[in-house]
């Protein structure tokens, strides 16, 4: 229980933050930042692309999930692939990817697009995975009371799956307000950009601060928008059952159309980035491969990352367990306070620990420590996410049954819990690794100086314009991402929840 | 292969959640055999087992297993040492092991041992599944087979004491009866003592030798079936046990007289009394039969092998009665009947104390 606690309370951390220094900032000075011209421009900029790319990426995601699992699509399996393997490319280089080869996209619409190839499968994967999962009889039901396909899609199909949509859209949003690499890259300037020119220009000033605020209220106004349109109605499926796969629409004659269009959207989103890197590769060849650095920043980056999984597996571990064998008011306090982190944007969380180290233990102030507790207080809902439904795998019952055949308690734990959890365990540390080897504005703002990632190292060369020597970098980061895309994909359209023996 | 039967002895055993209090004073004294206890869902059944297998703590009593104390004086011995055999609700198989794994979970020498497989072999055969479902992991087992293995793997350490938590409730009807009848060969076959928690009445009186009638945290009634049945101990046994319905009467002299008419009853000295009439003591013949009460038909309920009548007797004082009719002769809903109640009632004071 105290674990769980001090967990949650760390946490909480970064919204404390917030909260803390607006109210030392002052009405009147707050006021006066508020009014100024580039402000409105920061606000006006986020709003319009949050919209955009929002509404793009739910057009994208929710259409080609409906025709890779609903329809009679040829190569479905190869064309979910190619939807998902965007996730592998970071924003960032996805951005490098557009602006090496294109200046156009430096506009508000050119922002949009490239977000929303970033971000589309957001939407794409949780729509796949409701769409596969629903009881295709509600569909027939439709149907029989004269439903026509598009009628049914609309009245019966989109409610059902709406919290998987909505929850999609929710990552989109949350990810577009925090992201920063791909926008500056676009010259698209949004309140994250702004708050790292702030950081830069004037250390910790109240503008950064009054900038996160302002940040941290549009992350609650889109978790409250989802809440709302979520609504309170249920969504369970009624009655028991096996759910029979569902019968696949006809495409008929417009199918080479739709794959056409399909291999359009692979092109924007995969083809561009990677033509573009390897075309930088290849020219970047005749200058040298920085061979050392990269060497060092994949070390440093490993090691970053393992850490970080293990721990936010590790602090995601205490939680879990509460909120699985001890139900209570208490614990689902403290389950539900990690989850606010994961909405605040990365540079939040370091903007939070930079000033919280300062204030309070100077000596820690960029130093391994904290950056590492910036990627845990950042990534425990995913490993949360993952910890606890692998706890439920070994219920109390079969502790017992262990310890009424001879095992001690600490002998049923080795002999049964841990077999069991142990997989999923690792799939969490994997899952949180990989999410931290790619990260870069909390990572700019935390780590000490010499400390160097593969996304800083691509970042210094990307954003000084030398986009032949940050190639190498793009590359590693790809191949990095890909076991998790990988992963998720495939997690995606399985249909049982169960693991094979 | 015989060994001593070792004995249950529960005595004032008492466990509080909270405020409340879920076992209140228990006795339980089982010598060996098959023991069902019967209940309710929340009457403390599943509590008492836990309390028996260690999982829990008793607030007071003692448990003893053969001439152990295993709670009760000074520290409680650890669920691992008291030699019990548990199987829960479901079976709960380790669902990482196979078949093999999961019987030989509990044997001291290692699994992979020469012991261990003939053991393993002999525990399938007990249960009566085939020696090939030993490489078979739970998830591709039946319900039935599951509970077989769970059993297995309790019987496999050679436990004094057998705790069975309604291991059959998850079964269909089918299989249920066919597991049960499986699950007390082999429990017969091992001589341990076992323990079956139930709410189910058939479950109890057919599978064990000495049923425990439970509710409230406390014993109402424990004996043998037949005296369960034939012989209940308060009106509450009565009414739970053969679903009899409670009418009140005035007796005098062995005979009841009430909304029923005079009827034949034993159990009670004169005065207010309650009737437990079963559904089998009641008859239903044509309406206007000789000694007959005149009753409306509210409800028919049809099994196939007989059919179950619930019918409404007298013009103001009005009393249902539940009948059991055979499928060839179900009488219509509305329509009118003669009833007649056949043979002795029993009759319990109105008024206890």
């Amino acid at each position: 229980m105290l674990l769980g606690l001090l967990v949650a309370a760390t946490s909480l951390l970064p919204l404390g933050f917030v909260v803390v220094s607006t109210a030392e900032l002052g009405p009147a000075e707050a006021w006066d930042l508020v009014t100024r011209p580039r402000f409105d421009d920061l606000v006006w900029n986020t709003s319009r692309l949050l919209v955009g790319g929002v509404a793009l990426s739910l057009l994208l995601g929710v259409g080609c999930a409906w025709l890779v699992v609903r329809t009679d699509l040829p190569l479905a399996r190869l064309w979910h692939g190619l939807l998902c393997a965007p996730l592998a490319v970071p924003a960032f280089v996805n951005g490098y990817g557009w602006i090496s080869t294109t200046h156009a996209v430096q506009s508000y619409w050119g922002a949009v697009l490239v977000v929303s190839l970033s971000y589309y499968p957001l939407v794409y994967l949780p729509t796949v995975a409701a769409l596969s999962r629903l009881d295709s009889s509600v569909e027939d039901v439709a149907a029989s009371l004269g439903a026509g396909a598009w009628s049914s899609f609309f009245r019966v199909v989109l409610p059902t799956i709406s919290p998987a949509v909505l929850g999609g859209a929710l990552l989109v949003g949350l990810h577009l307000l925090g992201e920063y690499g791909a926008l500056q890259l676009l010259n698209f300037p949004t309140l994250t950009t702004g708050i790292l020119d702030q950081y830069r220009l004037s250390f910790n000033g109240p503008a950064a601060t009054m900038l996160a605020l302002v940040l941290v209220a549009f992350c609650l106004v889109l978790l409250g928008l989802e809440l709302l349109a979520r609504g309170r109605r249920r969504r369970s499926r009624v009655g028991s059952g096996v759910g029979r796969p569902a019968t696949r629409h006809r495409l008929g004659r417009a199918a080479p159309a739709w794959c056409a269009a399909l291999l359009a959207l692979a092109v924007l989103s995969l083809g561009v980035p990677l033509v573009s890197l390897v075309r930088w590769l290849v020219r970047g060849n005749s200058s040298s491969l920085p061979a050392g650095d990269l060497g060092a920043a994949l070390g440093t980056t490993l090691g970053l990352a393992v850490a970080a999984g293990v721990l936010a597996t590790a602090a995601a571990l205490p939680i879990a367990w509460l909120a699985v064998r001890y139900r209570g008011v208490v614990v689902t306090l403290i389950e539900r306070a990690v989850y606010p982190a994961n909405a605040l944007p990365g540079i939040v969380v370091a903007l939070a620990l930079v000033t919280i180290s300062i204030r309070v233990v100077p000596s820690l102030y960029q130093t391994l420590p904290v950056l590492v507790v910036g990627y845990v207080i950042l990534f425990l809902p995913r490993a949360a996410v993952g910890v606890r439904p692998t706890l439920e795998l070994a219920p109390p019952v079969l502790e017992d049954v262990a310890t009424s055949l001879g095992c001690s308690r600490a002998g049923a734990v080795r002999r049964v819990t841990l077999p069991l959890v142990l997989p999923g365990l690792a799939a969490s540390v994997a899952l949180v690794s990989l999410a931290v080897g790619t990260e870069l504005t909390a990572t700019l703002l935390l780590a000490p100086t010499g400390t160097s990632t593969l996304a800083t190292e691509f970042w210094s060369r990307a954003s000084a314009v030398e986009y032949g020597a940050a190639a190498p970098f793009a590359l590693a980061l790809i191949l990095l991402s890909i076991p998790a895309t990988w992963l998720l994909g495939r997690a995606a359209v399985s249909r049982s929840p169960r693991r094979p023996a | 292969m015989t060994r001593p039967t070792v004995g249950l002895r529960v005595s004032g055993l008492t466990k509080s959640f909270g405020p409340t209090r879920v076992l209140d004073d228990v006795d339980l004294d089982v010598p060996g055999g098959i023991t069902a206890v019967l209940g309710a869902s929340g009457c403390g059944k599943t509590t008492l087992l836990r309390l028996i297998a260690g999982f829990l703590e008793p607030d007071a009593g003692t448990i003893r297993l053969g001439d152990r104390t295993v709670a009760g004086a000074g520290r409680p011995v650890p669920p691992r040492r008291r030699r019990i055999g548990y199987v829960p609700q479901e079976g709960a198989l380790f669902p990482h092991l196979d078949v093999a794994a999961n019987v030989a979970f509990g044997l001291p020498s290692g699994r992979r041992s020469a012991a261990a497989r003939r053991r393993v072999e002999e525990m399938l055969d007990l249960v009566e599944l085939p020696r090939a479902a030993a490489s078979r992991h739970p998830h591709q087992l039946s319900g039935g087979q599951q509970q077989r293995v769970a059993l297995a793997r309790a019987l496999a350490p050679r436990p004094d004491v057998v705790l069975l938590d309604e291991p059959f409730s998850s079964l269909d009807a089918a299989l249920r009866e066919e597991t049960g009848r499986a699950v007390v060969r082999a429990l017969r076959a091992s001589e341990a003592t076992a323990v079956l928690v139930t709410h189910d009445q058939g479950e109890a009186l057919s599978l064990a030798d000495l049923v425990a009638v439970m509710a409230h945290g406390r014993f109402l009634q424990v004996a043998a079936p037949t005296d369960i049945y034939l012989d209940p101990a308060g009106p509450a046994v009565a009414s739970f046990v053969g679903h009899a319905v409670l009418v009140s009467a005035e007796a005098h002299a062995g005979t009841a007289a009430g909304a029923l008419g005079p009827i034949p009853v034993r159990g009670a000295r004169d005065g207010r009394v309650l009737l437990a009439v079963r559904p089998e003591q009641v008859a239903v013949t044509a309406k206007d039969a000789p000694g007959c009460l005149t009753a409306e038909v509210v409800e028919v309920s049809f099994f196939g092998h007989d059919a179950t009548v619930r019918v409404r007797v007298g013009a103001d004082d009005q009393v249902d009665l539940t009948a059991r009719v055979p499928a060839t002769d179900v009488p219509e809903p509305g329509t009118q009947v003669g009833v007649r109640v056949v043979g002795e009632v029993l009759a319990f004071p109105e008024n206890p104390r």
